[in-house]
């Protein structure tokens, strides 16, 4: 690729044109990962989501083998670091790790020096300081991967934080889209994001990355749970397409994609819903409602689901639902993720 | 510019062809034989040995392409990202020879991660190697099978290897280290 400290490497690299400065360049989107963290995708142009759907398209490859697993990370350690409970995330990443060769050590911190008092900076340092070159870190309060990004010397990626970003499932959420859109093009199609969005970390992830492809997103729920979003909508810039309503109706409306959103009963105590029973009769997706996208419209849910409130358990089952795809292809994107955060740019290069 | 051809698009053409000839000859016909072009000049050379192949022989064996980029050992080196090509082996190589197809032999290691990426797709009953240049400087016991043009190069220089399906043209320069890509 780089002829200068390229000693090692077969000419062919030497020779390699895509990295400019030969006057016969082809591939014009072959350019590099930028990024040494994955802190949020508001972050992330056209161009890098192209290269995680690339890349993860080369994963799902590998997960089609018989035996699922690349060298590509060996002697690397992967830090799973988690302050909230998971299953599917958690076990997503750590599986990419494994499917890469790279070394992975799992901390809940329930059951960590957490649970004495440690801090979260302190506790990324011993982190650190036991070898670890990724961390991946879920933590309820928003910004807390961004401060461990701030002490930790490798990469961090943010596995999930508080109300304010999950970019490995907006990705995923992208890639499974993409894989079901006529051409893996976005650009115009409606794609529906119904229910809590408030307390999404989820929803507000997925509004950068769909509006970066070029999708038409709407944001539905009652107005309790979409407080704010309008004055977003209002702000974004005119190539992104941001709709918010509370009819359920208008945004389903000739949709191609609904992504359901669980309620997240756990951080409802401020009086928002009247009951669970009303925003189901209100607003969940079922197969009546959603007559009214269109016909080859698929149903995303990030997980895990309250099947009968948010979304209805035929519809979650049913052919329209690509659920299963989605934590299926949670596992390829996060090797791409993986994979280029840890090869794609020097440790030492450091971009803050 | 230092650079100065030392292959041209007639003597790359030559070359394909004889190495055509002397894999089958040296397999003993076409039979269970495929070929593995590395991504990405090893793939349109695999494409045209294959078609030399089905000038001569009247039988077309089976192309794939490796990319090597997840078993690489030397990414530390490579200060820029590593695209993924892409692999695609459409068929089933348990039992087979293939022929890895490269354009230069270096250090070898292309070549050893090439193995190893095959190894994990089944048990080829051989592997042999094809490459258009072998400039030498190995640093694994490693060698190639048929061979296009042995140059003797210095560590200081490069082999540009350029290929109308990639490149736009046909011929194999070779040039001092750093010389003639600026932003190296």
């Amino acid at each position: 690729m780089n002829p200068g400290p390229a000693a090692a490497l077969d000419a062919p690299e030497d020779a390699d044109p895509t990295e400019g400065g030969s006057a016969t360049r082809v591939d014009q989107g072959d350019r590099g990962w930028p990024h040494r963290h994955l802190l949020d995708v508001a972050g992330l142009d056209g161009h890098d989501l192209d290269l995680v759907m690339r890349t993860a398209d080369e994963m799902r490859r590998i997960l089609a083998r018989p035996i699922p697993k690349v060298p590509a990370l060996r002697g690397l350690s992967v830090t799973i670091l988690f302050y909230e409970a998971s299953t599917r995330t958690r076990v997503s990443f750590e599986v990419a790790a494994k499917n890469l060769s790279a070394d992975v050590v799992n901390i809940a911190a329930a059951s960590s020096s957490v649970a004495k008092g440690e801090s979260l900076i302190d506790t990324v340092r011993t982190v650190e300081a036991l070898g670890a070159d990724v961390l991946v870190i879920r933590h309820g309060r928003s910004g807390a991967p961004d401060l461990a990004a701030r002490v930790f010397g490798g990469h961090v990626i943010n596995a999930g934080d508080g109300w304010h970003a999950h970019p490995t499932q907006a990705l995923l959420d992208l890639y499974t889209l993409r894989d079901h859109l006529p051409g893996g093009d976005l650009r115009g199609r409606k794609v529906v994001i119904v229910g809590d969005v408030l307390h999404s970390r989820v929803a507000r992830s997925n509004i950068w990355s769909l509006t970066t492809a070029g999708a038409d997103v709407w944001l539905c729920g009652p107005a309790t749970l979409l407080r704010g979003f309008e004055s977003l909508a209002a702000a974004l810039p005119a190539e992104r397409s941001l709709t918010v309503t509370t009819s359920i109706d208008a945004a389903l409306a000739a949709a191609d994609a609904v992504m359901a959103l669980r309620l997240q009963q756990e951080r409802m105590s401020g009086g928002l819903l009247p009951s669970l029973r009303e925003y189901a009769a209100g607003y969940q997706l079922n197969a009546a409602r959603m007559a009214g996208a269109a016909p080859e419209a698929i149903v995303l849910h990030p997980g895990p689901m309250n099947e009968g409130i948010e979304i209805a358990p035929d519809l979650a089952a049913g052919g329209r639902s690509v659920i299963t795809e989605q934590v299926t292809n949670g596992v390829a994107v996060r090797m791409a993720v993986l994979y280029l955060l840890a090869r794609g740019r020097d440790l030492e290069a450091g971009d803050g | 510019m230092t650079a100065r051809q030392i292959m041209t698009a007639d003597e790359i053409r030559r070359a394909l062809v004889r190495i055509s000839h002397e894999l089958v000859e040296k397999h003993g016909g076409t039979a269970d034989l495929a070929l593995v072009g590395i991504q990405r000049r090893g793939v349109p050379l695999a494409d045209r040995i294959a078609a030399a192949i089905a000038a001569n022989e009247d039988v077309s064996v089976p192309v794939g392409a490796l990319d090597i980029t997840f078993y690489r050992d030397d990414l530390s080196l490579v200060a820029h990202q590593p695209i993924v090509k892409g692999t695609d082996l459409p068929f089933d190589l348990n039992g087979l020879t293939v022929v890895i197809v490269d354009d230069v032999l270096y250090t070898g290691r292309t070549i050893r991660a090439a193995m190893d990426a095959l190894m994990d797709f089944g048990r080829p009953r051989a592997i042999s190697l094809a490459v258009l240049i072998d400039r030498g400087h190995r640093e694994l016991p490693i060698r190639a099978d048929h061979v296009g043009k042995n140059v003797p190069t210095s560590d200081e220089e490069v082999i540009r290897v350029h290929l109308l399906e990639v490149d736009g043209d046909d011929q194999v320069e070779i040039d001092r280290l750093g010389a003639g890509v600026a932003t190296s």
